[in-house]
């Protein structure tokens, strides 16, 4: 037996982990039905969906003339803007902001591309303290682990899991399952350094080109607090999030909380366009954007793929996911997991690190049904099943690096017998095909099912007994 | 809609599974066509329609064997395939999977006579049906393919809905895929079982004596972990069909849209099929 990928062996943890598993039944089997009761006209929500595939179609469209409009207007209102191709770049410029300030600590807002940074343990490293805000952030942050999720980042933990965290980092507040109490606890630690922390981070669902405007939706007002109490915000995004107009910004919104925590609107929706200017009381003096690219741009240049970049990281695919729901979002072993995760990882990555999750998909299309940016994810994971065996050169990093000589000899000899009838009909049937396509496995199919049964006469043979027409 | 004149001849794609493991659900398909008056011709060179090398990224391969498919339907009648993945993959991705090649013209025609066989018999022909037999509760699963790909999610029901004697249970995460996925089971096995388990059980917990499908990778997925648990932990077997073997069985065919020898009425007792 070959040695399983830690993908699979994480894969395997996940399933035999009954309390995981059934924290995120629960937690998807009801974000899926709250989105479905935020949409209750079928029709209008198909209205919607290509709506926002427009606007952020035209957003992609026209993104390196869209990036220097935004560049120029933040710039205009005295937002500074950092470039960055690289996560090293994007973590050095945060660095120098911090340095400049001699700041010792940030306190951090939600953002996926700070943790696509590894932003947290780059500063810990320096000495730099990063403290998460957000509450689900902050659980996972005491306890060690990534986001499984990316909207939810501790939607894997139940609050009988939370309660035992906060006993254990916490001993001097009373054990407690309540979730009003666990949440006040976590809102009493963080309101100090709210107050106390130089710089506040933050990241950007959507950036206006033709206003300099940062937009960030949240529900818990710490993106509100990072961005407008410490005297300095950094705010981290990828090159993707521009939008064109102001009067783009509402329907996306729309869709994007709908889609993502079934809410019509956040509770906060911040739009930062400035620095705190003359005479107002608060704000922060400064304000940062640094855009990360990342492997963005080669996405881009291909015509399909480019569909990647039209995300809005609602996490509706995550949430949809059979997949998911079962292996939950640790076993990807990537920032960003669920379709859009095995989409975007394996090109931002490459698919020597990521090809696999290509892999993990039944192609059951329930994440592209509902993605609010009709994102094709099943066809873009066919494509890049494809971009992992094949042989010519493609802009895909790592393209043709998962092919196998044996695997692509037996699918040499699939197509050879399947083009020639006599061949095929003597043997070389669907049924024996897919046992002899991965012999060493099909173990794994009996494990839990019988072996398909192969009949007596073919329907070729049947059909032709009964003297059904052949033309 | 459709502009299909009165289609008295089809072409009928068996399908590679059908063709190995289920040939029973084929051979109801051609006879449930044969008694709503349809001619069927069934080219016998047919093998796969290439989808398990298309999925699996070997394109080339795919296409190589789909070029002798598409060769194998000159008469512009339809082509009817008794599985939404199959089907699926004749109408949406030969095109792509052909795009820019000398033969993209005949895939296109090919993909635009493409139906899945309980949409050619709802949607074309408008088959009335009555059911005979005793009072049976079935539970449908659609596949993810006949649902999302060929958007014909409601099929089963319409042709199911007109048996009286028939009871439909719905099962919880009824529109959650059953985990085959083709190569998918086998090269994610474990998340594959976990899928498949929770679908027989959610089947098994209505109650239905008989699960019904359009789509034999489903099918065979399904009832093979049905039987593992009758034989491993002595659970209750739900039967399995294809959607075609339930309806042969079951129902009676009155009429369809075009009349072509069938019995206008359900009242006229003569079957004109057996002539």
């Amino acid at each position: 037996m070959a040695k399983l990928s830690d993908f699979r062996v994480r894969v395997e943890d996940a399933l035999a982990n009954e309390e995981v598993r059934g924290n995120f039944r629960k937690a998807m089997d009801g974000l899926m039905s709250r989105r479905l009761d935020q949409f209750p006209d079928e029709a209008e929500l198909e209205r919607l969906r290509t709506q926002a595939m427009a606007i952020r179609s035209n957003s992609l469209d026209n993104l390196p003339d869209l990036l220097e409009k935004l560049e120029t207007n933040l710039t205009k209102n005295g937002i500074q803007v950092h470039w960055a191709e690289t996560v090293e770049e994007a973590n050095q410029h945060v660095l120098a902001i911090m340095n400049k300030h001699n700041a010792k600590s940030m306190i951090k807002g939600k953002s996926m591309v700070s943790e696509e940074m590894g932003l947290n343990h780059f500063m810990e490293e320096l000495g730099i303290e990063c403290l998460e805000s957000d509450l689900g952030e902050f659980i996972i942050q005491l306890d060690g682990e990534m986001p499984s999720h990316i909207i939810m980042p501790a939607i894997h933990k139940n609050k009988r899991q939370i309660a035992k965290l906060f006993q254990e980092k916490f001993p001097d507040i009373p054990y407690t399952e309540d979730v009003d109490e666990l949440t006040q606890t976590a809102r009493k630690i963080l309101r100090e350094k709210f107050f106390n922390a130089p710089v506040g981070l933050s990241g950007v669902n959507f950036a206006v080109a033709e206003t300099g405007t940062l937009c960030l939706v949240e529900n818990e007002g710490n993106g509100r607090m990072s961005t407008t109490v410490p005297p300095v915000h950094i705010a981290v995004t990828g090159i993707e999030k521009v939008v064109e107009k102001l009067s783009d910004v509402p329907p996306l919104m729309s869709i994007l909380t709908r889609s993502a925590t079934a809410q019509p609107i956040t509770t906060y929706v911040n739009m930062i366009s400035s620095p705190r200017k003359e005479g107002e009381m608060d704000g922060p003096k400064e304000v940062h954007l640094v855009l990360l690219d990342n492997g963005r741009s080669n996405i881009y240049s291909d015509p399909e793929l480019l569909a990647t970049l039209r995300c809005i990281r609602c996490g509706a695919c995550i949430n949809h996911c059979p997949v998911y729901v079962r292996v939950g979002g640790h076993s990807y072993g990537t920032v960003y997991p669920g379709p859009i995760g095995t989409v975007l990882e394996p090109q931002k990555d490459g698919l020597k690190a990521h090809g696999e999750l290509a892999q993990a998909s039944s192609l059951c299309g329930a994440c592209g049904e509902v993605c609010p940016v009709r994102i094709p994810l099943p066809s873009l994971i066919n494509r890049l099943r494809y971009e992992g065996v094949r042989q010519d050169q493609s802009s895909t990093k790592d393209s043709g690096s998962r092919r196998k000589t044996a695997e692509a000899l037996t699918w040499k000899g699939w197509s050879f017998a399947a083009q020639h009838p006599l061949i095929y009909n003597t043997g070389a049937s669907a049924a024996a095909s897919f046992r002899k396509l991965m012999p060493s496995k099909m173990g794994a199919w009996t494990r839990v099912r019988t072996a398909p049964p192969i009949a007596a006469k073919t329907l070729h043979q049947q059909l032709k007994a009964k003297g059904i027409d052949n033309e | 809609m459709t502009t299909l004149l009165q289609p008295d001849s089809v072409y009928f794609y068996g399908t590679c599974l059908i063709d190995s493991v289920y040939p029973n659900a084929g051979v109801s398909a051609v006879e449930l066509l044969q008694r709503a008056g349809i001619r069927v011709i069934y080219p016998q060179a047919q093998t796969c329609c290439g989808q398990p090398a298309w999925n699996s990224g070997y394109r080339d391969e795919a296409r190589e064997v789909a070029r002798k498919q598409i060769a194998l339907f000159p008469k512009d009648i339809p082509i009817v395939v008794p599985s939404g993945s199959c089907g699926g993959m004749m109408k949406h991705h030969y095109p792509e999977l052909f795009k820019g090649e000398p033969d993209e013209a005949m895939a296109l025609q090919v993909a635009g006579r493409i139906y899945e066989f309980t949409e050619f018999l709802v949607d074309v022909l408008e088959i009335k049906l009555a059911g005979k037999g005793v009072k049976t509760d079935v539970a449908i699963h659609t596949s993810c393919s006949a649902r999302r790909e060929m958007g014909v999610a409601d099929k089963i029901e319409q042709l199911v809905g007109q048996l009286e004697n028939i009871t439909v249970h719905e099962q919880h995460h009824k529109k959650e895929c059953c985990g085959f996925g083709g190569t998918f089971a086998i090269k994610e096995p474990e998340i594959s079982a976990s899928m498949v388990t929770d679908k027989a059980d959610a089947i098994r917990e209505t109650g239905a004596s008989v699960m019904i499908t359009q789509d034999c990778g489903c099918m065979m997925n399904i009832s093979g972990a049905f039987e593992y648990e009758n034989q491993h932990h002595a659970l209750r077997m739900p039967q399995s069909k294809h959607i075609a073997e339930f309806l042969l069985e079951r129902s009676e065919v009155l009429c369809t849209k075009y009349d072509i020898n069938v019995p206008e009425t359900s009242d006229t007792t003569e079957d004109a099929t057996h002539g």
